[in-house]
């Protein structure tokens, strides 16, 4: 077989730019190229923009990888990491790296990026002295991080500030020093910058603004403080220059290319030398050099087509700015600051601290800045660049999209089918319009559902679901409408859960088949949505009769552990209300031990997680920690998870009640039972509320006259504290209570629909009417005890026991090793 | 299949069908990595490389429902006869799927 040879691609640089080029190569022709990749760093490509929230300890590297291992492998790339590249031979159409590697090409690609500037300052050498650009600057500033410990950030712009946050929410404290008399003065107007100035202070941030530095002063070679000009001296651990980025030239310039401020290319990404093209921070295109992201992907768009034959031209970016601090909402784009001929619309709430400045120039958005709440700032954006006249909505412009169409004729789907084709729908998934329009139409989508499966458009995080309702009905009308009613359970049917549940108990329905046969399931055996769904209702409309099918359930509940990334299992046993014991502590060290287990951690929920548990070890383990007591803590389960606890009267001062002993009761009682999705419980001793039961999903404050039984509380995706259900005087009545609202929950909560869901949907006054009805109370309880008779079951010891031994076991053996 | 070529392929026999679940999945540990033996609903039997080709999920683990496998880890669908990821997933990768056949309600599996 002879096949043609392949143009060689090289690419310097592994960074956002480079990658995000051969993606784009990719995409269009995977084919055509046989590729390398040179980076700096020694790892992976990973999302440069994402390091301050790394630098927070909101997110991990692992969570900002773009690219893994694997699509290296996968499309033949040859990724040459931590291998500098030292020069370019135009002649020979060669690359030359460190250690004498020489890659030749048909085509390079230059994305060098930047290199943060560091300033001249007497004493910028000191150790201790860092810019903020990779992840090794990130580490060295982790490592900085101790008790008592100050930073210094000189320069007061995104990056700066978003340093300054990310090391005060390590426990550093942390003063910003900016030369101007704004923050982000190139993004912010001055009243955006002063509340953001107090945002920062609230957040443990201080400013000093409008300040010179002279030199950095150090003591035994490590930094020790910042001398400014005025004569202040603030004193520091760690010194964190954040005043700009340079494009990275210096291989461009040896190379003999044309080099202004960056590496010069023309519209098409191309370099003085026509086969070497530039896209990212290290290019200047028609005078202007970038820095931020979205001009990167559209040089990278348009790259991708240059290289794959296609005429394209880059024509520049509009730019836009959002801040990445937690709880600190920041929108900036286009003339933001008015200027001539501009007129500005300016909205501010100081209860919720809220300021929205709209400048408009010849009836058209040219800019806006938002501080506190952001939310319409990509609709602003999509404003200015579509240069749509907005006189007619001039009113109502200011307090964003939704009033404005509300507003608009009645008609909330004209704006949605004013909006340009390449708008971003799901932030998620990054769907814009047209791919939506296009699926519906090629495909001939009449629901949500539909959409969902075949665009991953509100497939994630869900925010954007209205809008992607309201194209649906911009392209079908009528043809939609008939299709809205309850939420589909999903692509499977039509039914919803509510009529799903409803007709389980009403035709006796207590198989999978016949309850896909009698509402006439589109699909032979369901989906992995559906399927896990039906189980479950099943198994609450029929205890002890209905049998649970193992091959609907989610891995994790089939073999009653947690899949980790890498394949292996997390392993947590329960310890009843956060308490345990010298012997359980020994069993579990011996088994971490025993079983090589690398990494054993303190969860959330006061138990121990054993993580890497190879899947074949899962019953030996188990069998351990049964034979010291305990058991399966259900932490994989859409079931009870914790009951978390306070030390409560027993030992605490301010204790009201015995906490602890009635979060063991709970747990005892209900420890093993299904629900619609996970349920946790908390019980605090006091309204000091230790152990944070108005955040769980049921909650127990215990007071002196007795006990506050909370539900509806969120802490994850969503943050909500929960709502007072009711009020008993006895513990008794507490367990009663608690165990009727566990049970009105199982039976009438959507499958994955937590209890705070559940309480909006059917609203908290409906739940209390129930549960405050001592028949009625006795009822869901006495269900909820039958139906415990068979889950208080140890699914571990099952196993242990030979029970679905299959599942741990592989088929066979044969084909371990390779033949001789 | 081609008549006509002699079949170089060495055949392994992993087991029975009936030792694979319906609507279920067995590994078969090799030695460059485990091979996922799927049987559906409608008694189908179908093998691919545990991983799927998004973030090396084990497919073998995931549930089984039409022709098709959603994975553990971030719920791909993959389709069992092909390898390759469906809906929105589609054209992003592909599962290499292992020569398999039937005998006598025995499974062999290729070890090419």
């Amino acid at each position: 077989m002879t096949a043609s040879p392949k143009e060689r691609l090289v690419v310097i640089g592994n960074g956002m730019a480079g990658c995000r080029a051969v993606q784009e190569v990719l995409k269009r022709d995977p084919t055509r190229y046989e590729i390398a990749i040179f980076g700096a760093e020694p790892r992976v490509n990973y999302d440069r923009i994402m390091l301050s929230p790394v630098l927070a300890g909101e997110k991990s590297f692992a969570d900002i990888v773009i690219n893994d291992e694997a699509w290296y492998r996968d499309n033949g790339i040859t990724l040459h990491a931590g291998r500098k590249v030292v020069g370019i031979d135009r002649e020979a159409k060669l690359v030359r790296a460190e250690g004498g590697l020489e890659v030749a090409y048909d085509r390079l690609l230059l994305a060098m990026g930047s290199d943060p500037i560091r300033l001249p300052l007497p004493g910028a050498e000191l150790t201790g002295v860092v810019t903020f650009r990779d992840l090794d600057d990130v580490e060295a500033m982790i490592a900085a991080v101790k008790p008592g410990a100050r930073a210094v950030v000189i320069g007061g712009g995104l990056l700066g500030i978003e340093a300054a946050y990310g090391l005060a929410r390590r426990g550093m404290g942390a003063t910003v020093v900016h030369l101007m008399d704004v923050l982000m003065e190139r993004q912010l107007d001055a009243s955006a910058g002063f509340l953001l100035t107090q945002a920062m202070a609230e957040r443990g941030v201080d400013t000093v603004l409008g300040a010179n530095s002279e030199e950095i002063l150090g003591q035994d070679g490590r930094v020790a403080g910042l001398k400014l000009k005025d004569g202040r001296v603030l004193p520091c651990d760690l010194l964190v220059m954040a005043v700009g980025i340079r494009p990275a030239t210096t291989l461009a310039k040896a190379a003999g290319l044309e080099v202004g401020r960056g590496v010069m290319v023309d519209d098409a990404m191309r370099t003085s030398d026509p086969a070497i093209y530039a896209v990212g921070e290290c290019v200047e295109h028609r005078g202007q050099v970038y820095g931020l992201v979205a001009p990167i992907w559209e040089m990278c768009k348009t790259l991708g087509q240059t290289l794959t034959g296609v005429a394209s031209t880059y024509e520049g970016s509009v730019l836009s700015t959002r801040l990445k601090v937690s709880g600190v909402d920041v929108f900036s784009a286009g003339k933001f600051a008015g200027g001539e001929g501009c007129e500005d619309i300016i909205f501010r709430d100081a209860g919720r601290g809220v300021y929205k400045r709209i400048v408009l120039e010849g009836g058209k958005v040219a800019g806006a800045v938002l501080f506190g709440d952001a939310a319409d700032g990509g609709w602003y954006f999509d404003l200015m660049r579509s240069g749509e006249p907005v006189g007619d909505i001039r009113e109502t412009l200011v307090f964003g999209q939704a009033v404005t169409e509300g507003l608009r004729g009645l008609d909330p789907s004209a704006a949605v089918a004013a909006m340009a084709d390449e708008a971003e729908i799901c932030g998620c998934n990054g769907v814009c319009k047209g791919t939506i329009t296009q699926a519906i139409a090629d495909q001939g989508l009449t629901t949500l559902e539909s959409v969902r499966a075949v665009t991953k458009a509100s497939a994630s995080c869900g925010s954007c679901t209205p809008l992607v309702e309201k194209i649906l009905i911009a392209s079908l009308g009528d043809a939609f409408q008939v299709q809205t009613g309850p939420k589909p359970v999903c692509s499977c049917t039509e039914k919803g859960h509510d009529e799903v549940r409803r007709r389980i108990v009403a035709e006796g329905l207590k198989t999978m088949p016949a309850v896909m046969q009698a509402l006439e399931w589109r699909t032979p055996d369901g989906c992995a949505s559906c399927r896990p769904a039906l189980n479950y209702y099943l198994l609450c409309a029929w205890p002890g009769e209905y049998r649970d099918d193992k091959q609907s359930r989610f891995i994790n509940e089939r073999v009653h552990a947690n899949i980790q990334k890498d394949g292996t299992y997390s392993v947590v046993p329960r310890m009843w209300g956060g308490m345990t014991t010298p012997n359980e502590l020994r069993a579990i060290a011996d088994v971490a031990d025993k079983f090589k287990i690398p990494t054993v951690k303190v969860t959330g929920g006061q138990r121990i997680d054993l993580l890497g548990v190879k899947k074949d070890d899962l019953p030996a383990v188990w069998a351990d920690l049964n034979a010291a007591g305990m058991v399966s803590g259900h932490a994989y389960a859409k079931g009870l998870r914790t009951v978390k606890t306070c030390v409560g009267s027993e030992w605490c001062r301010f204790g009201t009640q015995d906490s602890t002993g009635l979060g063991v009761q709970l747990e005892k009682i209900m420890w093993g039972s299904w629900s619609p999705a996970k349920v946790k419980l908390g019980v605090s001793g006091c309204p000091r509320n230790c152990a944070e039961a108005t955040c769980k999903d049921i909650g127990v404050v215990c007071v002196d006259s007795g006990y506050e039984i909370h539900i509806g509380g969120a802490a994850g995706l969503h943050i909500q504290g929960t709502e007072l259900l009711t009020k008993v005087a006895t513990e008794e009545e507490a367990i009663w209570a608690i165990c009727a609202v566990m049970q009105l929950y199982r039976e009438n909560g959507w499958y994955l629909e937590r209890i705070y869901k559940w309480m909006a949907r059917v609203g908290l006054e409906s739940i209390r009417t129930e549960i405050e009805n001592p028949n009625r109370r006795r009822q869901l309880y006495d269900l909820f005890a039958y139906s415990q008779r068979f889950s208080r079951i140890d699914p571990w010891a099952e196993r242990v026991a030979g029970r679905h031994a299959d599942e741990f076991n592989p088929l066979s053996r044969r084909m371990e090793f390779a033949p001789a | 299949m081609n008549a006509l070529v002699t079949d170089l392929t060495d055949w392994i026999d992993v087991g029975a069908v009936t030792d694979v679940p319906l609507r279920g999945a067995r590994r078969v540990p090799t030695p460059t990595g485990d091979v996922a033996v799927f049987r559906t609903g409608d008694n189908q039997v179908y093998a691919l490389r545990d991983r799927c080709p998004h973030k090396d999920g084990p497919l073998s683990q995931g549930i089984v429902h039409g022709r098709a496998v959603t994975c553990p880890l971030h719920a791909w669908n993959i389709d069992l006869a092909s390898g390759e990821p469906m809906g929105a997933d589609a054209g992003k990768g592909c599962t290499p799927v292992v020569p398999l056949q039937i005998r006598d309600g025995r499974i062999l599996l290729g070890q090419a």
